[in-house]
């Protein structure tokens, strides 16, 4: 509607003008458009490229050097250092960031893929009530919830344990919601029909049939998850108090709030946190499909 | 949830509603066979979700209506129901709502900065006068894969003064002075996002359909009235979107402002309405915390309700 007014306008008052002025014109805006690509490319890379070009140097080279450009190259001294500095517990907290969000997000897909086909492709008293409770709980947010858990959680006295970070991480109502509407649209109840008839029961079907129908979707909430818990500050943040269990971003937090008392970490947080990114910007990379996809398909018509 | 979950999940519902009319039906004739199963799949969500959400929200809202009592000045605590005190505390904290007011001038600047940046890129990229566009999108959406204490922790170094190695723009300008740390976190939140609510517009705008184009085309309308007329106004709904999860992330805002705290004395324990919350609970004085949380809640549902619904009806007239 509003489509077909705009080009009546367009029509009535451009035509001849608009065609006399167009070759300059696309000249000057490419130009134009250009230069503000360039000039937010380097807003968006030059932190980035800082953080690592600082990563390669030792403690003296990094405030008299040049900050964008190489000096002596001590990445891997820095980086072994990192390792080893305070028992090796950098690493630590890396397998700890894996083990919250890589666990945390599978055992979220598992459960919530469960969840949603059941809802899709069963008919039984209180699904829709179900379905409306946590579509509820999609809408609240995860720091909403940091200090109800730990309300919860100091009272069974099981704050500070890898639970307690854990636990909270492997429910998804997000993926509840996604999974029941693409196995309503891609699980065909027929195939469940077949599977019946030859006699496979109900959660066989659906760890052999069904599971492989609906992988777009599973990637997706696996994605997000995994994300969101990486991410996920507070909940770790308000939980832990031993320096053991902390994930890789609680753990930088804590060391740079410690930099005026121990200058040295200054060289170990900016290492660190390069360390820390490069797993996750070369698997952003790599997974481009996914996540292209994943923003893509609300397009999709 | 984020924005980009709504947009995926509208998409494959509209795809599923045609089947969704066949599954029911066919579902209902096999009710009783199948509870076994049912509880198998449900069950273990079921659980966690109950012990997980449910339980903890019910009892940051008991936990808000309780007091702290005790007989004389250094007699045993005792916690007894106080119907609405704390709340009563909550709007009396001159402190919480000077947070919540600090992060609402944030939002009014960040969020139209950070959208304004996001769809100007979108429409470049999705513009053919532009070359790159893979690296471009691709440069632009890397700082989304830092995560939010990460990218404080690098702009704070670059912000300080005997930190930064850019010794002659942080002599000029202080980014960590009182009236600038809150722009320069702004900044910090506007470098991690703009890419990613720049690839949720952009994908909004390869969803239309090219015949659109066309007519204006054949008029001669130039790149930028196309982008005027004709783009915008039809991913105004991403933009509502996009919007909206804005302003839920600068009222939750946590992490970025606690990481400025060893980089500045300007941020103080109670920067933000979560800060504030994580601060009253290390006192600990829980009950009180309990109540802060319930009204942010609150507030931050209020807001992005009151956003949607004025978007629809300016849709509408």
């Amino acid at each position: 509607m509003s489509v077909l007014t705009l080009t009546r306008g367009v029509t009535a008052d451009n035509r001849p003008s608009g065609r006399a002025r167009g070759p300059r014109e696309s000249l000057l805006s490419r130009g134009a458009a250009t230069l503000i690509m360039v000039v937010f490319t380097l807003y968006f890379l030059v932190p980035i490229w800082w953080l690592f070009i600082s990563a390669t140097k030792d403690r003296s080279d990094l405030l008299t050097t040049n900050p964008l450009w190489f000096a002596d190259w001590s990445l891997f001294e820095n980086i072994g250092a990192l390792f080893s500095y305070n028992d090796g517990i950098y690493a630590k907290w890396i397998l700890n960031s894996l083990g919250y969000a890589g666990l945390g997000a599978v055992l979220a897909t598992v459960f919530s893929g469960m969840a949603g086909y059941a809802l899709a492709k069963y008919q039984f008293r209180g699904r829709e009530l179900f379905f409306n409770v946590v579509l509820g709980g999609v809408l609240v947010p995860a720091t909403a919830l940091a200090l109800p858990l730990f309300l919860l959680f100091s009272q069974v006295n099981m704050t500070n344990t890898y639970w307690s970070v854990l636990l909270p991480s492997i429910v998804s109502p997000f993926g509840v919601y996604l999974t029941r509407i693409f196995a309503a649209s891609s699980v065909p109840d027929e195939l469940i029909e077949a599977g019946r008839l030859d006699g496979a029961g109900e959660v066989r079907t659906f760890f052999t049939i069904s599971v492989k129908l609906m992988t777009p979707a599973l990637v997706t909430v696996f994605l997000f998850q995994f994300v969101t818990i990486w991410n996920n500050f507070f909940l770790p943040l308000i939980m832990l108090r031993s320096q053991e269990l902390f994930p890789l971003t609680y753990g930088l937090y804590a060391w740079n709030t410690q930099l005026n008392q121990i200058p040295e970490l200054r060289t170990y947080v900016l290492v660190g946190s390069l360390v820390s990114i490069v797993p996750l910007i070369v698997a952003f990379l790599l997974l481009q499909r996914f996540w292209r996809n994943g923003l893509g398909a609300g397009s999709v018509k | 949830m984020t924005a980009t979950e709504l947009l995926v999940t509208k998409t494959a519902r509209r795809s599923a509603s045609s089947r969704r009319d066949t599954s029911r039906r066919g579902a209902g004739r096999r009710r009783p066979q199948h509870r076994g199963a049912i509880a198998f799949f449900t069950g273990p969500f079921a659980v966690l979700f109950a012990l997980f959400y449910l339980l903890p929200i019910g009892y940051a809202v008991w936990q808000s209506l309780q007091v702290i009592e005790r007989d004389g000045t250094y007699g045993a605590p005792r916690q007894v129901f106080g119907g609405l005190q704390q709340y009563v505390h909550v709007f009396e904290n001159g402190e919480f709502w000077a947070s919540v007011g600090r992060m609402l001038l944030f939002g009014v600047v960040q969020v139209p900065v950070m959208l304004g940046l996001a769809l100007l890129f979108a429409l470049l990229l999705d513009s053919p006068i532009l070359k790159g566009r893979r690296f471009f999108r691709l440069a632009f959406f890397a700082p989304y894969a830092v995560p939010g204490v990460i990218a404080a922790i690098m702009w704070g170094f670059l912000y300080s003064p005997n930190l930064s190695p850019f010794t002659d723009v942080t002599r000029a300008i202080d980014f960590l002075s009182p009236q600038a740390v809150l722009w320069s976190i702004a900044n910090v939140v506007t470098w991690v996002f703009v890419g990613y609510n720049m690839l949720i517009i952009y994908s909004a705008l390869l969803a239309i359909p090219a015949e659109v184009y066309e007519a204006a085309r054949i008029d001669g309308a130039g790149q930028i009235r196309i982008a005027w007329s004709i783009k915008i106004p039809m991913v105004a709904p991403a933009l509502v979107l996009t919007t909206v999860f804005s302003i839920i992330g600068t009222l939750q805002l946590l992490a970025e402002p606690q990481v400025f705290r060893s980089f500045s004395s300007a941020v103080s324990s109670t920067f933000t309405p979560n800060m504030m919350i994580y601060a009253t609970n290390s006192i600990p004085n829980l009950n009180l915390a309990a109540a802060f949380s319930v009204v942010l809640a609150l507030a931050t549902f209020i807001l992005s309700f009151a956003v949607l619904r004025g978007s629809q009806r300016k849709a509408q007239s």
